[in-house]
């Protein structure tokens, strides 16, 4: 039976693993493949490379990382941020990524998507959607609205329209991250999840306000999701990838055991 | 050592699978053109994607034939993920005609819940292979695909085990000195490494490759 995957997500600038508060008060974490290798042997089922440098030989640094990660943490990675053309992900997948994940340059053109897809295949084309959720004048649930560059922007667009739209022009997966939830351990937000899970057929990766084991369940019970990405309760310790998969276990989810990880 | 040509056809990531040969004890080339097999022990086929555009691109570089050739004068063979599909006389994805190294076709996976199939699944063994040699009969690897491989009547023989996911499909295969498998080895921590070490060591001693053939039935 096929596991719900947990996937750590590291930020990375500079060369290092950075963390801060929505891209500032960067702290420095640690190497990018030495905490891969490290969640790699917690049972990590897949590793999330987030580029968020904006130094102008960021993509370079970025590209050593990833080959110097290839070789030492044996499961799969995906590289998101900051890429824009079919060349620009070549390098990455050709530096060791399997994936990469388009994000603000897809909803800018979202030919790129096909382009990517038909050069390397849906399966290294996840598409990341960031959403918020539009509030009516009375309160209603109006749906949710795609935002870009770190959620500074809004674009317009329906989250579920553009899940669809994503997936017709080739995405694999879909990494989902509910801005208003992102950070504020809140839990994930399940309607949302759900809403975009129902219309597309592809697996949809969970993300944005795990706090806790039981978040991750609900991600996946409530949200339908397939695999449960999260960043700071995995960095600051709070909780073990083995924590999180014995609450999935103990819900009936199927896992990955820990003690088949490694290498 | 070992030497392993890698067949590289212009299929996106080859560093996962060139460092975990390499972390298997094996000597990698990236085989571009033929003469590069000649010079290896074994020859791994990688790769994800449509089958058609594959074979394209390994005809463009004149690789077809002599992968062909290799096989045909019994040496050691890996296909993974797509390379294990190419083995097969074509795909019902696009039309393609591949190898046609091994009886069947290759098929979508129709009863899946969700497509593609992606992450950890279990590799349920149903013969003994020295592939799996040290591996539980029912690990966890790790998947990328749509579609999988469907062996012609009466050559289920070849079988070596079964996965599901909405269907059980063919996971892992193995006849005379080629073997393929669906799954990623490369990105499936250490099982995965054990399972390429186990290929390069019957690289190594041809006296092992040679039980290829004859897959038993592992009690469960």
């Amino acid at each position: 039976m096929l596991r719900v995957r947990v996937i750590p997500c590291l930020d990375v600038a500079g060369g290092r693993v950075v963390k801060g508060t929505r891209f500032v008060d960067l702290v420095d974490e640690g190497d990018p493949p030495e905490l891969a290798e490290r969640y790699a042997a917690e049972g990590a089922d897949e590793l999330v490379f987030l580029d968020i440098d904006a130094a102008p030989d960021g993509r370079g640094t970025l590209l050593d990382v990833v080959r110097r990660t290839a070789r030492r943490a044996f499961v799969p990675l995906t590289v998101g941020g900051g890429v824009r053309t079919v060349v620009e992900m070549r390098d990455v997948l050709r530096a060791g990524a399997d994936k990469v994940s388009l994000n603000t340059a897809a909803v800018a053109d979202p030919g790129l998507i096909r382009r990517c897809a038909r050069r390397f295949g849906s399966q290294a084309v996840v598409v990341a959607i960031d959403a918020r959720r539009r509030s009516g004048q009375g309160g209603a649930d109006e749906g949710w609205e795609v935002v870009v560059k770190g959620g500074r922007e809004a674009t317009g667009l329906d989250a579920l329209a553009w899940a669809e739209r994503a997936v017709e022009a080739g995405a694999g997966e879909l990494l989902v991250t509910s801005i208003d939830r992102d950070g504020t351990g809140a839990g994930f937000d399940t309607r949302l999840l759900r809403a975009i899970a129902d219309r597309v057929r592809v697996p949809v990766i969970a993300s944005g306000g795990a706090a806790g084991p039981d978040d991750f369940v609900a991600a996946v019970r409530e949200g339908g999701a397939s695999a449960v990405l999260a960043a700071s309760i995995f960095h600051r310790r709070r909780h073990s990838i083995a924590d999180v998969k014995a609450a999935m276990a103990a819900a009936g989810i199927p896992v990955r055991p820990v003690s088949g990880a490694g290498a | 050592m070992t030497r392993i040509a890698v067949v590289d056809y212009g299929a996106g990531n080859l560093v996962s699978i060139e460092q975990a040969l390499v972390a298997a004890g094996a000597d990698v080339v990236l085989a571009r053109r033929p003469a590069a097999l000649a010079e290896a022990d074994g020859v791994v086929v990688p790769g994800v994607g449509a089958a058609g555009a594959a074979m394209a691109r390994l005809r463009r570089r004149g690789l077809d034939d002599p992968i062909r050739e290799w096989i045909a004068a019994g040496g050691p063979f890996l296909g993974i993920c797509l390379g294990l599909q190419l083995l097969f006389e074509g795909s019902n994805e696009d039309g393609a005609r591949t190898l046609g190294v091994l009886p069947g076709r290759t098929a979508l996976l129709v009863g899946a819940p969700r497509l593609p199939h992606i992450g950890w699944n279990q590799v349920e063994r149903v013969g003994a292979h020295p592939l799996f040699a040290g591996i539980a009969v029912d690990a966890d690897f790790y998947f990328v695909h749509s579609y999988a491989a469907v062996p012609a009547p009466g050559a289920e023989r070849m079988v070596l085990a079964h996965t599901t996911h909405g269907e059980r499909f063919v996971s892992a295969v193995a006849q005379g000195s080629v073997a393929g498998v669906q799954f990623h080895p490369e990105r499936s921590g250490r099982d995965g490494l054990r399972l390429l070490a186990n290929f390069v060591g019957l690289v190594r001693s041809p006296g092992a490759a040679g039980s290829l053939d004859l897959p038993t039935t592992v009690a469960r």
